[in-house]
């Protein structure tokens, strides 16, 4: 007596009155625009072949708000205001990078404690930017836990961050010519209360996430870019990095004062998932590095050079200024007109040129790996619609 | 390289671009048509290798001067293995935006041409998705236009 032993495919066809193989075929899914893992309003048409990927095509623009567009027709004091709404979470570098523009443009001279304190709150907000991401992260791929750790200490740097700016989120604290307020007396203290505090809890993450071997498994060789595809591709920050290019605008150009301080630029080998996690893991210890050089030394000074009323007229001509925030390289294009308003001022902002490197990575991979990939670009959607 | 000998060797490969005034880095002008293979030879050339396209946008003149107007094509690029930097521009016809794609030169040229046709209907010849990237489909007109108008629009106050 013989034993038929059925299959699955066997038991579907049997069901099929022509006898056909199963038949498959590819099929479009919408991902987003409200989706947990797309951090915002980002729509991803994904081309499946079961649950691999075959394509991804991003839909942008549902929070387009033309920032360029108002920009024409905005002083340049008041045009720092908007760029708090480009990247919320490096809401001081986007200050940054637009008073650094003007200054350069205008040749505004600064103090010593201008530099030192800019670089220290920008410093402090790339770690808060990391912590967030690191949450984030974590829930992505299915870990609660690190989102609410993550959150936690992202909140004493927020604390302080609100003493001295009167903000939480989008501070508008770094001013053409200086700083809207002068750091709050309990600054310093905080600043370092928070280092004491932090440093064992980025052990603690580690030993919470990354020595994590489901961790490891989902991120290890998933979405890998190498470094000439992520350049073509116009990533930059902890993305191009991870990717094995040492290329930090804190080093090779370095604003501030970060010509004076030590710190190491952290770079990965492969580009994959895991690289660009721990890329930016390693930032958060170089950012504290960078912080406790200068803490306790911020020189005398005022924090404004110049009158808060004072109008500024750029010359005639372009200029293109960058820096480096938590996420990549943050361009500034003004065209001025010799007038009080740009004729024309370009965003060149990271997250939206780090954003297509997707398209290839994520291809032939799962649908949870697009997530690891995704989430592993650390994207902040207002910054790429503007 | 240098500014000077940067645009020196620029020079050498195309005759006819030109210095650009006012800018805060090397920058040069170029006629369109001789525009697409300089910019394959700034890629290509190992002198100058600039294999980085940091962003690339166009810049509406029509506001200043008489007649239609032109579009300025901006492309800031910047080289990995020398670190240095150039504004590449050409000027187009705003009645007729025509101009070759970038993107078999760099990738992210693709999507930062479809966010200047989005804006500024300049049209990539070549182009292999050429299609609005913030705006839906069926939007009328070019925001970053100088003189777009839409019934969204407030009217300045003097």
């Amino acid at each position: 007596m013989s034993v038929h032993v059925s299959t699955l495919e066997e038991r579907i066809r049997l069901q099929r009155t022509d006898g056909s193989p199963l038949a498959t075929q590819e099929y479009f899914v919408n991902m987003g625009p409200q989706h947990p893992s797309t951090h915002g309003v980002l729509r991803l048409v994904l081309r499946l072949d079961g649950e691999t990927v075959r394509e991804v095509i991003p839909v942008l623009g549902y929070i387009h708000r033309g920032i360029e567009k108002m920009g024409e027709r905005l002083g340049y004091r008041q045009f720092v205001h908007l760029s708090d709404r480009l990247d919320y979470l490096s809401a001081l570098s986007n200050n940054w990078a637009i008073s650094m523009a003007v200054e350069k443009a205008a040749k505004i001279e600064l103090n010593d404690r201008i530099q030192v304190i800019r670089t220290i709150v920008a410093e402090l907000q790339r770690i808060q930017s990391h912590q967030l991401w690191w949450g984030v992260f974590g829930m992505d791929l299915g870990a609660f836990t690190p989102f609410l750790y993550g959150f936690r200490d992202r909140e004493i740097i927020t604390d302080i961050f609100e003493e001295t700016m009167g903000s939480r989120l989008t501070m508008n604290y770094i001013q053409p010519g200086g700083l809207m307020f002068d750091i709050h007396p309990n600054f310093v203290k905080r600043t370092k209360d928070f280092l004491t505090y932090f440093k064992p809890k980025l052990v603690e993450y580690e030993t919470l996430l990354s020595e994590n071997v489901i961790m490891q498994e989902r991120l290890r060789g998933v979405g890998k870019v190498d470094a000439e595809a992520a350049v073509s591709l116009g990533c930059t920050g902890p993305v191009l990095r991870a990717s094995g290019v040492a290329h930090d605008l804190r080093k090779l150009e370095p604003y501030g004062v970060y010509d004076k301080v030590q710190f190491d630029v952290a770079i990965g080998r492969t580009g994959d998932c895991w690289d660009r996690y721990w890329v930016r893991l390693e930032e958060m210890r170089q950012s504290m590095a960078i912080i406790e050089q200068l803490i306790d030394n911020i020189p005398e000074g005022k924090h404004m050079v110049m009158k808060p009323a004072a109008k500024i007229k750029l010359p005639e001509g372009s200029t293109y200024t960058h820096l480096e925030t938590a996420r990549g390289i943050l361009g500034v294009y003004i065209v001025s007109d010799g007038s009080e308003e740009p004729y024309r001022i370009h965003l060149r902002t990271p997250n939206f040129n780090n954003l297509w490197m997707i398209t290839e990575a994520a291809k032939n991979w799962r649908l949870g790996d697009l997530v690891a990939v995704l989430s592993s670009l650390d994207i902040v959607v207002p910054d790429i619609d503007r | 390289m240098d500014t000077l000998r940067l645009l020196g060797a620029i020079t050498a490969l195309e005759p006819r671009a030109k210095q650009k005034e006012n800018t805060d880095r090397a920058a040069v002008e170029v006629p369109v048509d001789a525009f697409y293979s300089l910019m394959g030879r700034l890629k290509s050339d190992p002198q100058l290798a600039f294999d980085m396209l940091y962003t690339h946008t166009a810049v509406d003149w029509s506001a200043k001067g008489e007649g239609p107007g032109e579009f300025e094509l901006v492309y800031q690029l910047y080289s990995m293995t020398h670190g240095h930097y150039l504004l590449v521009s050409a000027r187009i016809p705003r009645d007729n935006p025509v101009a070759p794609t970038v993107s078999p030169i760099w990738k992210i040229a693709e999507w930062q041409e479809r966010e200047v046709y989005d804006m500024f209907g300049v049209l990539y010849e070549n182009h292999r998705d050429l299609r609005r990237l913030f705006l839906e489909d069926g939007w009328n007109g070019f925001p970053l236009r100088k003189d777009y108008k839409d019934e969204f629009m407030l009217e300045r106050p003097e």
